[in-house]
C-alpha cells in the first residue's frame, strides 16, 4: 500500500476525560490507517472509545496525544478556518440520533453543510445547484416525496437517510456514521447498511463504528477497540 | 444564508422568542409614550415660561427696583440686535374682590406693571388676552366703563377649570372691581408712608383675563397700567423706578451671546452713572436670560423629566435581564443544533453571528411592536383619557387642579429612532453571554454526551 493511497492515517492517539477525582483513558495508542474506498467499521463495547475515535478522526475533538492526517496532512496543524473547511469539505458525518435540525425541512437539511460553506453572495449563487443536488440525494434514498416535510414528520430511518444525504451533500471524501443503524430497527437498519455499501460500490470512503459485529460484517474490513486499543 | 434563516425560524418557532419580544416591545412602548410626554410637558413649560419672559431680562431682586431705566431702554432701542424692550414693575399686593363665589379681601397677589404694546412685542401677553379687542393698547379699558382705570388678572383668579383643562370663562367680560394694596417702598427700602396709613390703595376693574399657561402666573398675578403699578408701589416718586427690563432680540442672535452684549452694555451704562444719586441700586441688577431667570422653575421641571428617564431607562436593564435569560434558556435548548452546525463547518464566528443575529432579530421585531404600539397610543392618547374620564372619572393629571390642557404627543422621530436603537442594543447585550457560551461550545460535548 502506498502511502498515496492513504486518505486518513492515526497514529499513537490518546484521549482521556476527567470523570470526578478519577481519570479514564478512553484512546491508549490508537493507530489506524484507511484507504481510499475503503469501508472501514470499528467495533467495540460500549465505553470502549469508538466514537471518541470517531470524533477525533473527523476533527469534531482533539487528541491529548497522536497525530490524525488527512490525504497526508496533520489536522493538528490545521487553523480553526481550515478546520472548518475541512469538517464542510472533506468529511461527512452520520449521527446515531441524525442530528437534523428541527427548525429546516428536509431539503434544507440536507444543503445545509452547503449554505454552512458559503458567504450569502456565494449561497445566492450556488444555491440552485445546491437544491438541485440535495434533490438528488434524497431521490436516490428514496426521500423526494419528503423534501418539504419537517423531521418530526418523518420515521427514524427515514431520517436517517436524510442524515446520509446531508453528509454526502458536500461530496465529502470521508464519511463518518456513528452508529447509524443503533437507534432503528433491524429492516430499517439493514436498508441503511445497504445504503453504504452502495455508496462504497460507488467509491465513497466509510469509517463505520458500530457495536454490533454483525453490522460490521457489512464493512471490508473491521477493526476492534477494546480498553482503548486495537486490537 | 443559514444564519439568516435560522435566527427568523428560532424566533417564529420558539415561543420563548416572544417572550424576549414582547418584553422589549413593552421596554421601547413605555419608555416612548413616558418620554414624549414628560418632553412635551416640559417644552410646554419652557415655551410658556419663554413667551412670559422674553429672551433676556435685566433685573433686580430687590423690590425696591432701579432707577435711570428709562436712559438704559433708550440705549438698549439704540442697538442693531434688540428688537424690543418692554420695562416693568413686580411687586405684591393685598387685593379686595368678589366674583361669584369667590370672596377675598385679604389674599396676596403679585401686581405686574406692563405698558401693554411694548410688552406685547417681548412677551405673548396680547395671546394670553381671552377678550376681542382691536388694540392690545385698550387692553386696560374696561368696555362696559371707559371711564374707569382697567386691570386684567389671571384666568384661575377669576374662573375654576374644567375636568377638561379649559376654564369656565364667560362670554361676557364680567365686571369686577379689584381694590389693591401696596405699601410703597422709597429708594432707600423704607416704606413710603411710615406712620401715614402706610399703603397705597387703588381700585381697578377687570378689563380682561390672561392664560398664559403658567399656573402660579394664572392664579396668582394681576397686570396694570405701568403707571399706576409704579404709583402703588412707591416707584414713581423722584427717581421713577422699575424691577426689570425685558428684551426680546432680533432674530438668529444667539441668547447667550445676546445676553453678554446686554451685560456689557449695562456694565457701561453703569460705569458710566458713578457718582450719581440712587447708583448703588443699579448694582443689584443682574443680566440673565430668560433661562436663567427661570430656573427655579425650569430646573424642578427638568430634574422631574430626568428623573423619570432614569427610572423608566431601567426598565431597559430589565429587558437586558429578560432577553439574558431567555437566551441562556434559548442556547441550552439548542445546544444538539450548535454541534451539528460545527459539525458540518460552521465556526465559531458563525454560531456567535447566528445568535447575536437572531438577537438583533428580536430587537428589531421587540422595538418596531413598541414603537407602532406606543405610536398609536399617544396619537390616541387624549381619546384614551377621554373615554376613561366619562367612564370611569379617571384623569392622568386633574385638570381642575393642573394647568395642563391636552396631554402632549408630538412625536420626535430621533427620540423614537434612540429608543429603538438602545432597544436592539439591550437585545445585543442581553445574548452577548449566551451567545459567547455557544460559540464556545465544543461540538463533542453536545453531541455524544454519554458516549466514550
Amino acid at each position: 500500500m502506498s502511502r498515496d493511497d492513504l486518505l486518513l492515517e492515526a497514529e499513537g492517539l490518546c484521549k482521556s476525560y476527567q470523570m470526578g477525582a478519577t481519570e479514564v483513558s478512553v484512546l491508549r495508542s490508537v493507530d489506524l490507517a484507511v484507504k481510499r474506498n475503503e469501508f472501514v467499521a470499528v467495533v467495540g463495547a460500549s465505553g470502549s472509545g469508538k466514537s471518541t475515535l470517531l470524533h477525533i478522526l473527523g476533527a469534531l475533538d482533539s487528541p491529548d496525544k497522536g497525530v490524525v492526517r488527512f490525504e497526508g496532512r496533520d489536522l493538528k496543524r490545521m487553523g480553526s478556518g481550515e478546520l472548518n473547511r475541512f469538517r464542510n469539505k472533506m468529511v461527512g458525518f452520520v449521527f446515531q440520533f441524525y442530528h437534523l435540525l428541527d427548525e429546516l425541512n428536509v431539503l434544507e437539511n440536507v444543503f445545509l453543510p452547503t449554505m454552512a460553506g458559503k458567504s450569502v453572495i456565494g449561497w445566492l449563487g450556488s444555491r440552485i445547484w445546491a437544491r438541485r443536488r440535495a434533490g438528488e440525494l434524497l431521490g436516490r434514498l428514496g426521500l423526494a416525496e419528503r423534501a418539504n416535510h419537517k423531521p418530526y414528520q418523518l420515521s427514524g430511518g427515514e431520517r436517517q437517510r436524510v442524515a446520509i444525504c446531508r453528509a454526502l451533500m458536500n461530496e465529502p471524501r470521508l464519511l463518518l456514521a456513528d452508529e447509524p443503524t443503533g437507534n432503528l430497527d433491524s429492516v430499517t437498519g439493514n436498508g441503511i447498511l445497504n445504503v453504504f455499501e452502495e455508496l462504497n460500490r460507488a467509491g465513497q470512503t466509510i469509517v463505520m463504528v458500530t457495536h454490533d459485529e454483525r453490522i460490521a460484517q457489512k464493512a471490508g474490513r473491521v477493526i476492534t477497540l477494546a480498553d482503548g486499543k486495537i486490537k | 444564508m443559514y444564519k439568516i434563516i435560522l435566527a427568523i425560524r428560532y424566533l417564529v418557532k420558539r415561543r420563548i422568542s416572544y417572550f424576549s419580544v414582547a418584553a422589549t416591545a413593552l421596554c421601547v412602548f413605555v419608555v416612548f409614550v413616558v418620554i414624549t410626554v414628560l418632553s412635551g410637558l416640559t417644552a410646554e413649560f419652557k415655551t410658556n415660561m419663554y413667551r412670559a419672559v422674553g429672551d433676556c431680562v435685566v433685573s433686580s431682586e430687590s423690590m425696591v427696583g432701579f432707577g435711570y431705566y428709562e436712559e438704559f431702554v433708550n440705549v438698549l432701542n439704540a442697538t442693531d440686535f434688540v428688537e424690543a424692550v418692554a420695562p416693568v414693575i413686580k411687586s405684591y399686593a393685598i387685593v379686595d374682590y368678589q366674583y361669584g363665589t369667590r370672596q377675598h379681601s385679604d389674599q396676596g397677589v403679585e401686581i405686574v406693571g406692563v405698558e401693554p404694546t411694548a410688552h406685547s412685542r417681548v412677551t405673548g401677553f396680547s395671546e394670553w388676552l381671552r377678550y376681542d379687542r382691536v388694540y392690545v393698547d385698550d387692553v386696560f379699558v374696561p368696555p362696559y366703563d371707559p371711564s374707569l382705570v382697567g386691570c386684567v388678572p389671571g384666568v384661575a383668579v377669576l374662573f375654576d377649570r374644567d375636568s377638561e383643562g379649559g376654564y369656565r370663562i364667560t362670554e361676557e367680560l364680567p365686571r369686577v372691581r379689584f381694590e389693591l394694596s401696596s405699601f410703597p417702598l422709597t429708594a432707600r427700602g423704607a416704606l413710603a408712608k411710615a406712620g401715614a396709613g402706610e399703603v397705597n390703595t387703588k381700585t381697578f376693574y377687570c378689563s380682561d383675563v390672561a392664560h398664559s399657561g403658567l399656573a402660579r402666573a394664572d392664579g396668582n398675578r394681576i397686570y396694570l397700567p405701568f403707571e399706576d403699578a409704579q404709583m402703588l408701589c412707591g416707584m414713581a416718586t423722584g427717581r421713577k423706578r422699575v424691577n426689570g427690563i425685558h428684551i426680546k432680540f432680533k432674530p438668529g442672535v444667539k441668547l447667550d451671546a445676546g445676553r453678554d452684549r446686554i451685560a456689557g452694555l449695562w456694565q457701561e451704562f453703569v460705569a458710566g452713572k458713578a457718582g450719581a444719586p440712587g447708583v448703588n441700586l443699579l448694582e443689584n441688577v443682574r443680566v440673565q436670560t430668560w433661562k436663567t431667570y427661570s430656573r427655579v422653575f425650569v430646573a424642578a421641571v427638568e430634574t422631574e423629566q430626568t428623573m423619570m428617564i432614569v427610572i423608566f431607562g431601567m426598565i431597559g436593564i430589565i429587558t437586558v435581564f429578560v432577553v439574558f435569560v431567555v437566551f441562556y434558556m434559548i442556547v441550552s435548548h439548542k445546544s444538539k443544533d450548535i454541534g451539528i452546525l460545527k459539525s458540518v463547518g460552521v465556526s465559531r464566528g458563525g454560531v456567535l453571528a447566528l445568535f447575536l443575529g437572531f438577537a438583533s432579530l428580536v430587537g428589531v421585531v421587540g422595538s418596531a411592536i413598541g414603537a407602532v404600539g406606543g405610536w398609536q397610543f399617544l396619537v390616541h392618547i387624549n381619546q384614551i383619557e377621554d373615554w376613561l374620564f366619562e367612564n370611569f372619572e379617571f384623569q392622568l393629571w386633574d385638570r381642575r387642579l393642573y394647568a395642563i390642557g391636552d396631554i402632549p404627543n408630538a412625536i420626535d422621530l430621533n427620540v423614537l429612532g434612540v429608543i429603538m436603537l438602545s432597544a436592539i442594543f439591550a437585545c445585543f447585550v442581553g445574548a452577548a453571554v449566551p451567545s459567547w457560551q455557544a460559540a464556545k461550545c465544543q461540538p463533542v460535548e453536545t453531541l455524544q454526551v454519554n458516549q466514550l
